[in-house]
């Protein structure tokens, strides 16, 4: 009856995305007539009400494992924890793709209730193309994924979780990420609104930028989050890949990093509004890419749900569609905005300009290298595109963009002077030059990305509070900290990875139960392997006594385990957090000879990356406060296009 | 600054920026795409010694030998047509076996040796590389 119900509000929702887009658009057309334009913002409240309904219906029927539908069965297992049970509802295709269009129409209320700053037609406009994205999305699930389709007999119980995302981090991880590719498509929709109405300005950016900062938060939480669960998971000791799931989110970040800080520019100064226009369509475009990448089935990994060609289609299909109108519509309509207010070649504008030609190519460079091997596919010819493409090509350009980053903000608006910017820049340049000589000194086999990635580090990481130097720190406005904090997390994390790749130390070895070995400043020994039996799983557990020197021993309890729905083994690596890094361990294959494999490595400072991270996503969170409590008296919707 | 020239110069630099990035990509992409071959592709007298490739097929029946150091694995990949043996130094992934598909990325010596730095084997249906399954399927050798 549930199933139903979900299926029938679902179609529901449906017919008023289409009653949104089409009131939408007949109230943009007659003017004249304001009670058309009056009632797209009910319709758009009552769709994220009708389709959140649905969602929590599907979950509800993952929670008391409901094995009449067909998806729960594919999916879940009655033995399973419930909290499993609750983010499997999300942790396959059909279920995922409902939890995209339910964030979508939420959202599309939440501007609905609570936009007041834009002129009016510009927020029926954008309503408008709100509901055209979700009707692409309510046409996908209802037409090919049905999350609520019956299976008749049911069976006694489900197949089953895949192992590899039982883990509590699936509650978060895709919901966090979909928050920012959804945030994105609501600046897409922001920036079409304001094409179709001629109203491309600082009053659309000011509406724009609050989304376009939460999605960016959701986006960074989203990428360290997912790099943590990879290096914990895996067991392969890495933090990035290069994986196209992961640029698949990164290619996004990127184009919402650019787009968050032109559209600084917008609001503030009125410059660059053909420019922001045009980013808030690539980071949508980027969204979809992602979503195209890591739900068709195209590529192999634990994200790809579905290997069906006709859903991939469909997707593909939203793509072209979407980004193509947009493009159009971008074409057609770029040249009545009006040129925005102008600059000198040394102002902050310069700077973010710079900032985001940085982050263009870096974007460029991940995009092709992602979609490369696609291509070339398609072709006949497999290539597979890593490390060795990424790292130098991205890296580079990345370290450019840091410096960039430090000069912007001690920069002012309109016009500076380079003597003066100069000045304002030597602390930071000559603590970067500092430590490229001494490390050129203290460790000269280093490689040249690990080197000047610690250089950059430092220069960053004092360039970032150097916008704080002889400021009242209670007056300085919280968007302000916002930024340091930000930036400063940028050069946490960048010294993360440097010393990382710089100084990790890894040991491969066949251990017997009593033996030790030595890695980095560690002796590790390994106590003994014992079978141990969790919830759904057998695992070997090894026990290992580390220590460092002679100091106190502590224990790593890596395991080898066994799922037995669906049968699947894992590696469970074990990982020691130490105030200055990570000793990660973990158990490998029995060697018949009494012996095991063991993979160790110290990671010095590895901690730095995530916690660079989160102080990014924070940094981001401040200014989002900052921005809303700055401009909560601007809600006055004519102020906009003077 | 007239207001047309400034306009025109940040699409100049906008048009550098994309074209840059494609250079870039372009250049990175000669060096260090990793082709992937399997054993009966591998040019033998032609050996793509200086990059990364990817080498896949069949763990040949029989051709799985230890180190006495316990971490390193010797065995031969097959296609059926050539063979190839492979040195393989870490923890080989759970599935990997004996007559079942292995992907090894990696380096290929001049004596014709591979040097695998890491193991892909055939997880499930699901989760296979897409390119062994492609291969696999040709030959008739993907039996499920």
């Amino acid at each position: 009856m549930i199933a139903e119900l979900g299926l029938g509000v679902l179609w529901l929702a449906a017919g008023l995305a289409v009653l949104q887009a089409v009131l939408g658009g007949l109230a943009l057309r007659f003017p004249d007539r304001p009670d058309l334009g009056q009632a797209v913002r009910p319709v758009a409240i009552a769709q994220g009400v009708l389709v959140s309904f649905a969602m929590l219906a599907l979950i509800y029927l993952f929670l008391v494992s409901d094995m009449s539908v067909k998806l729960v069965v594919a999916n879940s297992h009655s033995e399973k924890p419930w909290l499993y049970k609750f983010a499997g509802t999300w942790g396959n295709h059909e279920g995922s793709m409902l939890l995209w269009v339910a964030i979508l129409a939420v959202a599309g209320s939440g501007i609905a209730l609570l936009e007041r700053r834009v002129r009016p037609d510009t927020l029926i406009a954008t309503l408008m193309a709100q509901g055209f994205i979700a009707l692409g999305f309510y046409a996908f699930l209802l037409f090919s994924s049905n999350p609520f389709e019956r299976v008749s007999p049911a069976p006694q119980d489900g197949n089953g979780l895949n192992p590899l995302l039982q883990d509590p981090g699936l509650a978060f991880h895709p919901p966090t990420l979909y928050l920012g590719y959804v945030g994105m498509s609501v600046a897409f929709s922001f920036a079409v609104g304001a094409l179709l109405t001629r109203d491309v300005g600082p009053a659309f950016a000011r509406a724009m930028r609050p989304w376009v900062l939460g999605a960016w938060v959701f986006l960074t939480l989203g990428i360290t989050a997912g790099s943590y669960w990879a290096y914990y998971e895996l067991g392969w000791g890495g933090w990035w890949f290069w994986d196209p799931v992961e640029n698949a989110s990164l290619m996004p970040w990127l184009a919402a990093t650019a787009l968050l800080h032109s559209v600084t520019v917008l609001a503030t100064r009125d410059s660059l509004r053909a420019w922001t226009v045009m980013l808030a369509v690539v980071a949508f475009s980027m969204s979809m890419v992602g979503t195209f990448l890591v739900r068709s089935g195209i590529l192999t990994s634990v994200h790809a749900f579905a290997v069906d060609p006709e859903r991939g289609s469909f997707i593909l299909a939203l793509l072209f569609i979407y980004v193509g109108a947009a493009l159009t519509l971008f074409a057609l309509r770029i040249g009545t905005v009006r040129e925005g207010t102008q600059f000198e070649p040394v102002s902050r504008e310069a700077a973010l300009v710079l900032n985001n030609l940085f982050l263009t190519v870096i974007l460029g460079v991940v995009l092709i290298g992602t979609l490369y091997p696609l291509i070339a596919q398609s072709m006949g010819q497999q290539i597979s595109i890593g490390p060795p493409y990424f790292n130098p090509a991205a890296g580079s350009v990345a370290l450019l963009l840091i410096i960039a980053m430090v000069a912007g903000p001690l920069m002012r608006w309109r016009r500076d002077g380079l003597a003066a910017v100069a000045k304002r820049m030597a602390l930071p340049l000559a603590l970067g030059l500092v430590v490229i000589v001494l490390i050129r000194l203290m460790a000269p086999q280093i490689g040249l990305l690990p080197w000047l990635g610690l250089s950059v580090a430092a220069l960053a990481a004092a360039g970032s509070v150097a916008p704080l130097w002889k400021r009242n720190l209670r007056r300085t406005p919280l968007f302000t900290w916002g930024m340091v904090v930000a930036h400063l997390g940028v050069a946490i994390a960048l010294a993360g990875m440097a010393t990382d790749s710089a100084f990790m130390k890894e040991k491969l070895v066949a251990l017997g139960e009593g033996e030790a070995t030595q890695v980095g400043p560690f002796s590790v020994r390994l106590v003994d392997v014992t079978p141990v039996i969790g919830p759904n799983w057998t695992a070997l557990q090894g026990r290992m006594s580390a220590q460092r020197g002679s100091g106190a021993a502590f224990e790593l309890l890596p395991q080898a385990r066994n799922y037995s729905s669906p049968p699947t083994d894992t590696s469970e690596a074990a990982i020691s957090t130490l105030w200055n890094g990570q000793l990660y361990a973990v158990l490998g294959k029995a060697n018949g000879d009494g012996r095991w494999q063991v993979r160790l490595w110290w990671k010095p400072w590895v901690t730095l990356i995530w916690l660079g991270g989160a102080l990014i996503a924070f940094g981001g969170v401040l200014s989002l406060i900052g921005r809303l409590w700055r401009e909560r008296g601007l809600a006055t919707p004519e102020s906009g296009n003077a | 600054m007239k207001a047309k020239n400034q306009r025109l110069i940040l699409a100049l630099l906008a048009l550098a920026a994309v074209i840059g990035a494609g250079l870039l990509a372009v250049s990175g992409l000669k060096q260090e795409a990793a082709f992937f071959y399997a054993p009966g592709d591998v040019p033998k007298d032609d050996l793509p010694l200086d990059r990364a490739v990817r080498l896949g097929g069949m763990v040949k029946a029989g051709s799985i030998r230890h180190d006495a150091d316990g971490v390193t694995l010797r065995f031969v990949v097959t296609d059926g047509k050539a063979e190839v043996p492979v040195t393989f130094k870490g923890i080989a992934p759970d599935l990997f076996k004996e007559n079942s598909g292995v992907v090894a990325e990696g380096r290929f010596q001049a004596d014709g040796r591979f040097i695998a730095a890491n193991l892909l084997a055939k997880h499930d249906e699901k989760y296979m590389p897409p390119e062994l399954a492609g291969k696999m399927h040709k030959t008739g050798s993907l039996k499920q």
